[in-house]
């Protein structure tokens, strides 16, 4: 089969999906099945048939899988926000809509997509700029401590760790590419371990900062892993070199055993992460009432769940949430809860799908850069579902980033358009045919 | 750079996996112990979506029902109120507090599902729909004892002797099921009934028969000295009135409540006789009823400090006087009622319920309480002569005002001096009986506690006999 159409093939999950998941929420709600979930279910297979259409025209040999991926996540994730909030799901329909658009638009001016390292420093630079946002008097956002969000009065609120995490993966990737070689070749031994040159391993030690930086000014745990894992997987690939990563890992993990006890709202998340099951931390704001809620919603779904719509989110006759942010951080204890351990293992089955296309994307790829920013993306994607999931399940103390594609956001869908047009970019021209 | 892309691509797949796991740990591995963590309000949020069944009387009446609240949740009413507010108690989820039936039938009311059906129900995704409980109370009887009682504190209990079957369980004071937190001087949730301890006085002296005979030791022609007084364990003993009677005959001796016969015969019979006949007759037990273990207390001798049961082979015990209903034996009215119920079925003991049967909401029935054995008490031989023997109580003895126009009644007055108030003696009435008396259908124990005077012939016994004639012309 060709692979366009194979790729048009692979929406057919999604649009069943999202048909499928309309109607056992309407059904839950009303007892009746309304036209509207078949009306949801067409206008999402027309959207992405739109989008198939577009890849067809302008990238005929991307991978066929990765954004057939894409449409099951996030046609599953608007499922799960409509049974949250209907007002919501509207929001999130309107930004799929906007994230489509972002999607093509990528594709239209970065068709050759090399040209982004000409702007990396430029690139840089705006990330960082964006990551400090949240921290300008005014215009940052503080949630439960954590400064995540920019808010413009009247306008929205944007996240600016969803742009910056794309933007810091080109930077990295083109930066990587130039000096491998030399980090690699220059390196002494130290210690038993290999150390490369400080003038070449000067901008990772800025990434570093960065991750530090963010930790120190925005409270932001999640993030801060999120980027510097993301940076620790790409310096591995670039260079192969497992010591340059344990290197690294030991600097974190000084940096964040330092602030983790220093700074109190990290401390507060560690401590809930630790116990949460203590009466004091459970009724202390910013406490564990959350994470201690998102097992009980988990344990609630047991193997196969209770069910779309089926859970309990709000205390009866109340719209005070038991389990808070349903739909942004603890989308994926909704999911667990409502359709149980075999649901959760999907939905993490289709990341792993995904991450793998990118990963072969750039196994694929010819020159340096493209497997760098290939492998890049995938890995903050990766890490990102990591980071999320392994809060809400008590691997890891609980932060807030969002479930790429699924949970409730904007900044988050636009941004995660982005990163599938930059991989699906790579793919295309990565199993272009040599021409003769 | 393709091989440390395919081993970053392996670290990712080891750090799903620790997903996948910390997964399974929550919604598999602990999901019982997280699902009853006192922290976890789902389990009580659940609990209120239920639409938990109804409780029914013996003509399907309905005493309690589920009513839909705000947020998919239910709440309950109970259209009879105070009338079965004991028995039928009262559930209030949210606070995780209940009581009654609605307590001890509440797996019955949930309906809770096990195997196969609980996986359809959630496919399905329907809400979870409780069994109703078909009980054996009986309103109109209920309605009797009620009006007999006319506002006195006191206790009405009536057993279908033959099944076991509750028909009515009143107490006064009782409450408002609707309103169980209200308070006032005359609102108590507390069941007489079967939580309150009361001095048996003569009635227990059924008991103590029913030991003589069964042992061997009396007939009921038995001749035995009536004098009064005489001294038992170094204190003097009086019959009513101080009336000595001389040799009488054990009949007699019960026709006429005579004390001093029945404290010689009690320590004639002997100390672990009178206690292996005791606990036969249910003493010094939690009744096996289906109500909350909590809501009832074990009848025998009891401490005045502390209340602890005292054993009769404890030498402590005064035998004598405990078998004429004194010393610190301390009764439930429901206890008095099994006692005569076991005379009436030829000495067997059925277990007493409330719970007739169960039925799901497609109309079939999930389970049928069949009436089941306490235990043979005494032999039908000795249970029969000891029902004559009641008999002549309500036809010439002390009992005669629970007479009725064309059934034989058997009974048992008792009249137990528990205090006095400006030189008149205040008295618990009691009476226990049933009839008809070649084929008992009713067995009943009505209990008026802290009379002025309070004959048990006098107070308890005409209450007795309208329960009794009240359920006998419904046909029971």
């Amino acid at each position: 089969m060709r692979v366009r159409n194979r790729e048009l093939l692979g929406l057919l999950p999604a649009a069943l999906l999202v048909t499928a998941g309309f109607a056992g929420v309407f059904i839950q709600r009303s007892n009746q099945l309304s036209s509207v979930s078949l009306t949801y279910g067409l206008i999402f297979l027309g959207l992405c048939v739109a989008g198939h259409i577009f890849i067809r025209i302008t990238l005929p040999y991307a991978d066929p899988y990765l954004f057939p991926l894409a449409a099951v996540l996030a046609c599953f994730g608007l499922v799960m926000i409509y049974r949250i909030s209907t007002t919501d799901a509207r929001q999130q329909a309107q930004w799929f809509v906007l994230g489509l658009l972002l999607f093509a638009g990528t594709i239209v001016v970065f068709r050759d997509y090399r040209k982004l390292e000409q702007y990396r420093y430029v690139i840089v630079s705006i990330s960082l700029v964006l990551l400090l946002l949240p921290r300008v008097p005014g215009l940052g956002d503080e949630v439960n401590g954590a400064y995540l969000g920019v808010h413009i009065p009247g306008v929205f609120v944007f996240q600016p760790t969803e742009f910056a995490k794309v933007g810091l993966v080109v930077f990295l990737a083109s930066y990587l590419r130039d000096t491998r070689q030399v980090m690699v070749m220059g390196a002494r031994r130290f210690l038993g371990l290999t150390i490369p040159p400080i003038k070449h391993f000067g901008p990772v030690l800025v990434i570093w900062a960065v991750a530090m930086a963010i930790l120190l000014l925005l409270h932001d745990i999640g993030s801060s892993l999120m980027f510097y894992g993301a940076l620790l997987a790409m310096l591995y690939i670039a260079t192969n070199r497992v010591s340059f990563v344990l290197v690294g890992l030991v600097a974190f993990a000084i940096g964040a055993w330092y602030l983790g006890t220093h700074i109190p709202h990290i401390h507060d998340r560690v401590e809930a992460w630790e116990h949460p099951f203590n009466s004091h931390l459970y009724n202390k704001v910013g406490g564990s009432f959350q994470i201690a809620n998102s097992m009980f919603a988990q344990a609630a779904g047991g193997l196969f769940g209770q069910g779309f719509g089926e859970a309990t989110l709000t205390i009866p006759g109340t719209h005070s949430y038991l389990l808070p942010a349903p739909d942004t951080d603890m989308i994926y204890a909704v999911i667990t809860d409502e359709l149980g351990l075999f649901g959760a293992c999907a939905v993490l089955l289709t990341y792993l799908l995904f991450v793998a296309r990118g990963f072969k994307a750039a196994i694929l790829a010819r020159d340096s850069f493209s497997k760098l920013l290939a492998a890049g993306l995938s890995s903050i994607l990766a890490l990102q579902v990591f980071v999320i999931v392994g809060g809400v399940t008590r691997v890891i103390p609980l932060t807030g980033v969002t479930l790429p594609f699924v949970s409730y956001g904007g900044s988050s869908i636009l941004a995660n358009f982005v990163l599938l047009a930059l991989l699906l970019l790579v793919s295309d021209r990565a199993r272009r045919p040599a021409r003769a | 750079m393709n091989a440390p892309i395919g081993r970053m691509f392996g670290v990712i797949i080891l750090l799903f996996t620790l997903l996948v796991v910390w997964t399974t740990r929550w919604t598999v591995i602990d999901s019982k112990a997280l699902q009853n963590n006192s922290l976890n309000a789902r389990t009580l949020i659940d609990e209120e979506k239920i639409d938990r069944g109804r409780i029914l009387a013996d003509n399907n009446e309905v005493l309690a029902k589920s009513v839909p609240a705000r947020g998919g949740t239910f709440t309950r009413t109970y259209p009879t109120g105070s009338l079965f507010a004991q028995a039928v108690g009262y559930s209030i989820v949210s606070e995780g507090e209940g009581a009654g039936l609605e307590l001890s039938a509440g797996s019955y009311l949930r309906g809770v599902q096990t195997g196969l059906s609980s996986v359809f129900g959630q496919l399905g995704g329907s809400t979870q729909v409780g069994d109703d409980v078909y009980t054996s109370l009986d309103p109109t009887a209920q309605q009797e004892a009620v009006s007999q009682l006319d506002g006195r504190v006191g206790s009405v209990v009536a057993l279908d002797p033959q099944t076991g079957a509750v028909k009515v369980m009143y107490s006064n004071p009782t409450y408002n099921d609707n309103d169980p937190s209200a308070s006032g001087t005359n609102i108590s949730r507390f069941n007489n009934a079967t939580q309150g301890g009361y001095a048996p006085g003569s009635t227990f002296k059924v008991v103590t028969t029913a030991a003589a005979l069964d042992s061997g030791k009396f007939t009921p022609n038995s001749i035995i000295n009536g004098n009064s007084p005489i001294t038992v364990s170094g204190v003097p003993l009086e019959n009513d009135g101080n009336q000595s009677w001389g040799p009488v005959t054990l009949t007699k001796a019960l026709t006429y409540s005579i004390n001093t016969v029945y404290a010689q015969v009690g320590q004639d019979v002997g100390r672990a006789t009178m206690q292996t006949y005791m606990k036969r007759f249910g003493f010094y037990s939690t009744p096996p009823l289906d109500y909350p273990p909590n809501e009832m207390i074990a009848s025998g001798v009891r401490t005045h400090a502390g209340g602890a049961l005292l054993y009769p082979t404890n030498t402590g015990v005064d035998l004598g006087r405990m078998s004429i209903g004194q010393e610190r034996l301390l009764v439930t009215p429901l206890q008095m009622a099994m006692v005569a119920a076991t005379i009436a079925n030829h000495g067997k003991l059925m277990v007493p319920h409330m719970i007739s049967k169960v039925v799901n909401q497609d109309g079939a029935v999930v389970d049928t309480i069949k009436p089941t054995v306490y235990g043979q008490v005494m032999s039908a031989a000795n249970a029969n002569a000891e029902t004559q023997m009641m008999t002549d109580v309500v036809e010439e003895g002390t009992g005669t005002s629970a007479n009725l126009e064309g059934v034989k009644v058997a009974g048992k007055t008792g009249t137990a001096t528990v205090g006095e108030s400006g030189g008149v003696p205040l008295d618990n009435a009691w009476f226990i009986g049933f009839a008809p008396v070649n084929n008992p259908k009713v067995a009943v124990a009505v209990l008026l506690p802290s009379i002025p005077n309070g004959y048990g012939g006098q107070f308890a016994a005409p209450i007795a006999a309208n329960i009794i004639k009240t359920l006998l012309a419904e046909g029971q």
